[in-house]
């Protein structure tokens, strides 16, 4: 077998970590993109840099804020408890909580540029034919930004697949619950079993290149210059 | 023939010292720098001897913590490490033996760890074993077995109170044990087997509370120290191994919990 069974395991966690976090950023990132392409508000500057924080800082800051902030003690683990959900950090869930915050901008920045590039007219036009505003959004924003999402969501989920270190800063490195491929090869090379790291490796790094390929190659259907 | 020797023991200083670099003449010992590798476990009472070591010999020590696993891997890749303060005597002896990449016969073992199963809550350990069976904690934090010795005493224990299969479920680990204990501390495990060292202070836990695995329930934890290949010709590193032997350090290394040879 090329890579082991709890390889195996490791990629299919990774791979449903990545799919249920751009899941849950499709629904959380929209509105967020959505409002900063057309707000005027002078929140717009420092929404749009909260957004973009994950982009510039260490994961090992994020993970650390998020361990204590999920903690017992922190605010998000108060809140959490108080919902009887229990403690985030080791579980699946917390893992989902600190990608989604982690691939925010992967997600919200491509949407967001798709939406600003549509301008106006379009809306302006469907806004006279009495389109109501969610039907606006629907029939005319969300078809024309369609790239957009195609981008944002293959961007969120390769980022994801990539993530490592609020995975090893929360995780706790636990087999089928948090232990991802990335951390996988990192207790592989820590342990010198370059053979099984570098198999494991392989995979990551020919999964991110044909992920790229087919975003650099790919031309939406139909869309008319 | 007294003043033959004097002058050619000058002379001898006065090339040394040419050789040596751009030192002032005056001082008889060179200020240098040693760059070290030290286990995560040992991090506290490290900092501790090194402000003393840097105060009595103006040598500077620049020493970078982890995991064993990880310091060990690094160093075979060409790490630039001066000598390796192990949490294990395994690392240290491939590293002299087979490798050849540390001086011969400069590995001793300078500490002898303990390990404290701890909470950071002051009332939750009281009796450890009983505690451990009774299963009334969320998680418990122990280092990777695989790349710290730390980890590998924790299953040790376990498997000596006949409870690793039924606890291994709760199981979180540290990739070393500083974020072992970072996971007790902040809360988010009840309980985890850390170094004594790490919640010790002055003879005593200072913190939360803790059960002190006692030593016969797991292999000891000998931790030894290597002299590197590319700390051979630096006499600041023979001066720290001479220090760690010395009684500044011995009282420093039991404060934290540590036995010595």
């Amino acid at each position: 077998m090329f890579l082991t069974e709890t390889d195996i395991e490791a990629i299919a966690l990774t791979l449903r970590l990545a799919t249920v976090t751009t899941l849950i950023l499709f629904a959380l990132g929209t509105p967020i993109a959505w409002w900063l392409a057309r707000t005027r508000s002078r929140w717009k500057g420092p929404i749009g840099a909260v957004v973009a924080l994950p982009l510039v800082l260490p994961p090992s800051v994020l993970g650390f804020y998020l361990l204590v902030a999920m903690g017992p003690n922190g605010p998000l683990g108060r809140l959490t408890e108080a919902f009887g959900i229990g403690l985030l950090p080791f579980t699946f869930w917390g893992l989902v909580a600190g990608s989604v915050f982690y691939s925010l901008p992967f997600m919200v920045q491509p949407v967001q540029n798709a939406f600003e590039s549509i301008g106006d007219r379009p809306l302006e036009a469907a806004a006279t034919l009495r389109a109501a505003p969610l039907d606006r959004f629907f029939s005319v924003a969300l078809p024309l930004s369609l790239p957009g999402f195609v981008t944002a969501g293959i961007l969120t989920f390769a980022h994801t697949v990539g993530e490592f270190g609020v995975v090893l800063m929360i995780g706790g490195n636990i087999p089928g619950v948090t232990r991802v491929a990335s951390v996988q090869i990192y207790d592989y090379v820590e342990a010198l079993e370059y053979g099984n790291a570098h198999r494991l490796a392989a995979v990551l790094l020919v999964f991110s290149f044909l992920v790229l390929l087919a975003l650099y190659t790919w031309k939406p259907s139909g869309k008319k210059q | 023939m007294k003043d033959f020797t004097l002058s050619s023991a000058a002379a001898t200083a006065l090339i040394l010292t040419l050789f040596a670099g751009p030192a002032p003449l005056i001082s008889t010992a060179v200020a240098g720098e040693v760059q070290i590798a030290v286990a995560a476990n040992f991090t506290a009472p490290m900092k501790a001897i090194i402000a003393l070591f840097e105060e009595d010999t103006d040598h500077t020590v620049k020493a970078s913590y982890g995991s064993t696993g990880k310091l060990f891997a690094q160093i075979k890749n060409g790490a630039p490490f001066e000598a390796l303060l192990a949490a294990d005597q395994k690392r240290p002896k491939l590293l002299e033996e087979e490798d050849e990449l540390g001086v011969p016969g400069s590995r001793f073992t300078y500490a002898i760890g303990t390990l404290v199963l701890w909470s950071a809550d002051a009332d939750k350990v009281e009796d450890g074993p009983a505690l451990l069976k009774s299963g009334d904690f969320n998680k418990l934090s122990i280092a990777n077995p695989k790349l710290a010795p730390y980890g590998e005493a924790s299953i040790e224990t376990l498997e000596a109170l006949d409870l690793k299969d039924t606890i291994e479920p709760k199981f979180v680990m540290g990739e070393n044990i500083a974020q072992t204990y970072q996971f007790v501390d902040t809360g988010n495990a009840d309980i985890g087997f850390v170094a004594l060292s790490q919640v010790m202070e002055g003879g005593k836990i200072v913190k939360g509370s803790g059960w002190v695995v006692p030593s016969e329930m797991h292999a000891p934890i000998r931790q030894d120290a290597l002299i590197l290949e590319s700390g051979k010709d630096n006499p600041a590193v023979t001066e720290l191994f001479t220090y760690l032997k010395g009684e500044k350090a011995k009282a420093i290394i039991h404060d934290f919990g540590y036995e010595t040879d």
